[in-house]
Parts: C-alpha cells; structure tokens; sequence
C-alpha cells in the first residue's frame, strides 16, 4: 500500500469530516470539493482516467456550484439559532457507526476470497466510446432521457409561483 | 491487506460519514450533501472492483461509474430545486421544524 | 539543422536531464517543463498586459503608458514592483482561509490547463489519451474560485459580481464544450497531439486545418465567443466591469494577490488560445507547406499571440453585453448554432471527398444562421443608426 494511497484517502476522508462537522454552510461545500477532488485523484490512480475527469468536470464544476447556488438562495450563509445538528443526532451516529461496523467487518472478512489482479489495464477513450454505443448504448439513450426530464423538471419545480398565478388573475 | 481492500474500506468509511452526516444535520442542503457522499463512495467501490476484478476490458464497472455520477447530477439538481421551493413556502431550510403535513 | 531548431528544447531538456542518475530522469525531465511552463506563460502575460494597455490606447485615440522605458516597454516591471509591494488588504469581517485560498486555486487549476498543450512538435508535457477532458475539466473547476472570491469578500458588490461571472461561466460552457465536441467526432480522439497531427497534412501547399472547412469555421467563431465569455473579456466583461461593479469578485483583493488574479486571467486566456489554435487553426503546424522549415514551436506562439490581438482587439472595439443580453444569446442562439453544427460535421464526415459536401455543409450552416439570426432580431426594434461625433 504506497504512501500516496494513504495521503489521498487521508485527504478524501478528511474533506467528508469537515463537510459534515463544519458549522458554516460554504465552507461544508468547500470541504466538499475537497472531497470530490480527492476521489477524483483515487480514480486516477486506480487507471480509471475517464472516471476522473469526468469525476472533476461534473461533481466539482457543476454539483457543488449548483449547491453553492442553492445555499445562496436559501440564506443558508446565515448561521441558524437552534444549533446545527438536529436533536435526534445520537441515534443517527449510532445507525452510521453500526452501518460502518458492519461494512468494514464484511470486507476484511472476505479478504481472502476478493479478486486482486494487478495487470493494469490499458483502456483508450475509443473503447468507451465504442462500449457507449455498442453494449450499453440503451443505458446511455435512458441517460439522455433522464437527464432532459430532470433539467426541465427542475426548472419548473424552483420556477417562482406567481407567474402561473398571474396568467390565471389576467383572464 | 491488499490495495483492494484498503480502497473498499475508504469507500466504506465515506459512506459512513455521509450517512452520519445525512441523518444528524439539520438543514436539508447538508442532507443532499451527505447523499451525495455517499453516492461517491459508492462509484469508488465500483471502480475499485473494476480495476482489481477478473474483467477489466469488458468496461463494465467504469461504465456503471460513469452513468451513476449523471445520475447524480440529474438527482441533485432536482433535490436542491425542490429545496428552493420548499425555502420558498416555509421560509426556512430546517428539517427539525417540517414536522407536519399540514400548510 | 531545421529539425534541430525545431526540436532544440526537446534536446535541451534531454541533455540537461542526462546529468542526473537514470532513476531520477524521467521525474527531472517533467519538472524542467513544468519550470519552462511557469517562467514562460507568466513572462508572455507581462508582455501582453504591455502589449495591451498601448493597444487599447492606441485603438482610443491616446498614448498609453510612455514615461517608464523607451516606449514605455519596462511598464511591466514597475507594475510588478507596485503589485509586490503594495499593502495587502484583507477585510475584518471577511472569511480569510476562503480569501487567501482563491487566487492560490485559480491560478493552479488555469496553470494545469497547459499539461496537455502541445507547443511544438513532441513538446507535450503529458499525453493523455483524453488530454481533452483534462484540460475542461480544469476550466469547469477555475468557476469555484471565482465564487470563493466574491463569497469570502462579504461584500455585496463582490457577491453580486461572482455570481453574475459564474452565471456567465457555466452558460458559456456548453457551447465551448459542444464546438470541441465536433472537432473530436472528425478527428476521432480526444488526444490533443492527435488532433495537431490530423490537421498536420497539406493539399497543393494549403493545410488541412479545422478553421478551412465549413463546421470548422462555424465552430470556430462558436469557440471564440465561448472564451471570450469564459474569460470575462469585452465585450462579456460585465462581471468586472469597473462602471458597473467596481471590480466584481476581486474588489476586496490588493497587492500581490489582485497581481494573482489579473495572471490568472491573463494566462487562462492564453491557455484557452492555444487550446483553440490546437482544435482550429492547426497547432504547431505551418500554413503552408514550403513554410515548414521554420519551427514548430514559432507557428504555435505566432498563433497565440495573434489571438491575444484579436481578444485587445475587441476589447477596444465592441461595447459591453448586458447579462441578461449575454445570456439570451449563448442559450438562445449559440447553442442551437452548436447543435447545427455538429449535425453539419456529422454529415461531412459521411458524404466522403469531393465538392458536394462542401455545399451541403455551407447550406446548412448558413440557412440556420440566417434562420436563427432574423428569429432573433424580429423581436427588437432597432431604428436606423445615428452617430453623434465629439465637438
């Protein structure tokens, strides 16, 4: 296991902490991208090169910008008076640390019988492309799909109310 | 240990973080963050069995990576334009005080 | 000896890295390039930031700076002695980790750009198989610091400035990404050196670079209009300009880190130039084929540097956008251009040699155009246009 394995999950799991412990909300989404670039340098370094950037390019230039936009628009930049953490908060550290527990207990278990080849595998981008086109190109058509409905979908869930109230007064 | 677990453990400790994160805080944008954690750790547990499994030139993990971080943009998009809404009508983003199902 | 001229740094960063012992050779030969990189793209900004202040001058009837140097030509270095020496300001109540760390992000994720420009030929520092990615995915990640900046200034004007620039940032985006995208589907990889290499062929001494044919071209001003938005240059300079927002997002930023964010500007320029020269214009070949002996690396900085002209330019020229102006048209105008576009390179690149592609092709980028464009201008209504002269 290399040094640089170590410092990359000490990273990774360092950014998850500081966005779930930290009190002010951009700084949780900060932490988050730190997060989100530390799996990305994972990926790379598990030879999953489309897999991180693609990584970088949608989660770090799209869904945290996205939260961010949301935070903004939800004042969410004020800090709350009732405290951060919800009042049932032992019981949901519990469920997660037993939901850990479990997890890590399962994979050391079966360290024995998991596959560990070590052959790095040489893939190009023209075998993705070919695999999106060829074999899975009914999950990429679905994708597309979803991906349309979700954008229009959220423009008109987030969309201000009084436009359809106004129509509906003018009539 | 071998490098396959080492990365397993790691996806499973992010996950166990988000879940925390997920069912203790209270504003609803750090809940779809914690999901979104978790969401991660999944995609490394994918990669990382596609990298040290039988088949790695048959794609299929990368593949299952790939289309779950567009699923996940889509569902956070979603998630926060429902939160916006929701901020709209209540006025705050505090889960602790959506406690009934009237108004 | 011209393929010495053309491969001098190559040769010069082999035999400076035969000193040291084999094992520590492939990891010193990097670090020489990325130590080229970062002594030579910050020197070409202080010759651009020059080259544009006397240029815009000269473009607005003036002088420009002249007192420090003959021609004003050392202005460079006493803006770098004032930007080094100047007190640096932060605000009381601004978030300072977030302060301090934008510019330091900025700058790392625009200097990561150049890891897969190829300059010259063989003068790649990384070629990745999907060079591509890596270099947009670093310009989606140059948007968060923009935001850091405005947020951690607490200060309205500075959040007004950041979301407006972020708005414009990711509106921009997909244009840039959908002309690339069809530059990719004809050379068939997202390799950026074999991109060069596509173009790289001559026909009766002319290139055979993406700019000459009609999806080439049409995406080419695509491409231009995307990075001059991407840049937050005139005339999509809304989010900094200094009538409207004092200075945008970095309104709270003095000294050496305001001297941070203008490189960082300046040199995301360069890096998005170059990128488009290596899509369009050829990258480092030569325009024509009896102009090969000269080097590669000349062809590829002549081309950038003629960008930069181009970017001064407009600059001097064009009036500001408003954003809600700038954003009708990249949603509204830009990307069905795009998606027209990459249906016209689709068709080209199945219609096979001859002349009736090109017609095909120019046809139905020109319909759309004209289509999209009187779609657009119905709506407004435009007088004829006066002109009041100064007295």
């Amino acid at each position: 296991m290399s040094i640089v394995f170590y410092l990359l999950a000490a990273l990774t799991v360092a950014g998850g902490l500081a966005a779930m412990l930290l009190k002010n909300m951009v700084h949780c989404v900060l932490a988050l991208t730190v997060a989100f670039a530390g799996l990305a340098l994972l990926f790379l370094k598990l030879d999953a090169q489309f897999a991180g950037f693609a990584q970088i390019l949608v989660y770090i230039g799209a869904v945290a910008i996205l939260v961010v936009f949301a935070i903004l628009l939800t004042r969410g930049s004020e800090t709350p008076k009732d405290g951060v953490f919800s009042r049932s908060w032992l019981i949901g550290l519990v469920i997660a640390a037993a939901v850990f527990a479990v997890l890590g207990w399962a994979v050391l278990q079966s360290a024995r019988v998991l596959p560990h080849e070590t052959a790095i595998p040489v893939v190009t981008v023209k075998q993705i492309g070919a695999a999106l086109v060829g074999r899975y190109v009914l999950p990429l058509e679905i994708v597309a799909v979803l991906l349309t409905a979700a954008m229009i979908g959220a423009v008109i869930v987030a969309m201000h109310e009084n436009v359809g109230h106004e129509k509906e007064g003018s009539k | 240990m071998t490098p396959l677990t080492g990365y397993l453990l790691v996806a499973a400790l992010l996950f166990s973080i988000g879940l925390a994160g997920a069912l203790t805080r209270r504003n609803a944008i750090l809940v779809l963050i914690g999901i979104e954690l978790m969401l991660n750790a999944a995609n490394l547990n994918l990669i990382a069995f596609w990298r040290y499994g039988p088949h790695p030139e048959a794609l299929t993990g990368m593949m299952f990576a790939i289309f779950s971080i567009a699923v996940a943009a889509a569902e956070a998009a979603v998630g926060l334009g429902l939160v916006i809404q929701i901020h709209r009508h209540a006025h705050t983003t505090d889960l602790d005080q959506m406690n009934r199902m009237k108004g | 000896m011209i393929e010495t001229c053309d491969q001098i740094f190559v040769l010069l960063q082999h035999w400076l890295v035969s000193f040291l012992p084999a094992s520590w050779q492939p990891a010193a030969g990097v670090l020489l390039s990325v130590a080229a990189i970062v002594c030579v793209f910050p020197a070409l900004f202080a010759v651009a930031v020059l080259l544009e202040r006397k240029g815009l001058a000269r473009i607005q009837n003036r002088l420009g700076p002249n007192r420090v140097g003959p021609f004003g030509l050392f202005q460079p270095i006493a803006d770098a002695i004032k930007s080094l020496t100047k007190e640096d300001i932060v605000p009381q109540s601004a978030d300072a980790a977030v302060h301090f760390l934008a510019p330091v992000l900025l700058v790392i994720t625009v200097f990561m750009g150049f890891a897969v420009l190829p300059m010259g030929r063989n003068m790649v520092l990384v070629d990745l198989d999907a060079g591509l990615l890596l270099y947009f995915a670093m310009g989606a990640s140059s948007e968060l610091a923009v935001f850091m900046a405005g947020w951690s200034s607490r200060n309205k004007y500075s959040l007004l400035g950041a979301m407006r620039a972020v708005a414009q940032m990711i509106s921009y985006e997909v244009p840039l990404l959908l002309s690339s995208v069809a530059v990719v589907m004809i050379t068939g990889s997202l390799s950026l050196t074999k991109i060069v290499e596509a173009q790289n062929h001559y026909t009766w001494g002319l290139p055979h670079w993406y700019i000459f044919t009609p999806w080439g071209f049409a995406g080419f001003l695509m491409y231009a209009i995307a990075t001059t938005a991407e840049t937050n240059r005139s005339p999509f300079d809304l989010p900094e300009g200094e009538s409207e927002l004092v200075a945008g997002y970095h309104t709270e930023y003095s000294g050496f880190k305001f001297a941070l964010f203008f490189l960082g500007e300046y040199v995301a320029m360069f890096s998005i130039s170059g990128l488009g020269t290596t899509l369009f214009l050829g990258g480092w070949s030569a325009p024509f084929s009896f102009l090969t002996w000269v080097p590669s690396w000349i062809w590829f900085f002549s081309k950038l540097m003629l960008s930069i002209f181009v970017f001064i330019w407009m600059r001097g020229t064009l009036p500001r956008l408003r954003q809600d102006q700038l954003m009708n048209f990249a949603w509204k105008f830009v990307l069905p251009m795009c998606l027209v576009n990459l249906l016209a390179a689709g068709l080209w690149r199945f219609m096979g040699d001859g002349w009736l592609r090109w017609v095909v092709c120019s046809a139905i980028l020109i319909a759309a155009y004209a289509g999209m464009g009187l779609a657009e201008m119905r709506k407004q209504r435009l007088g004829p246009r006066s002109y009041r002269y100064a007295e």
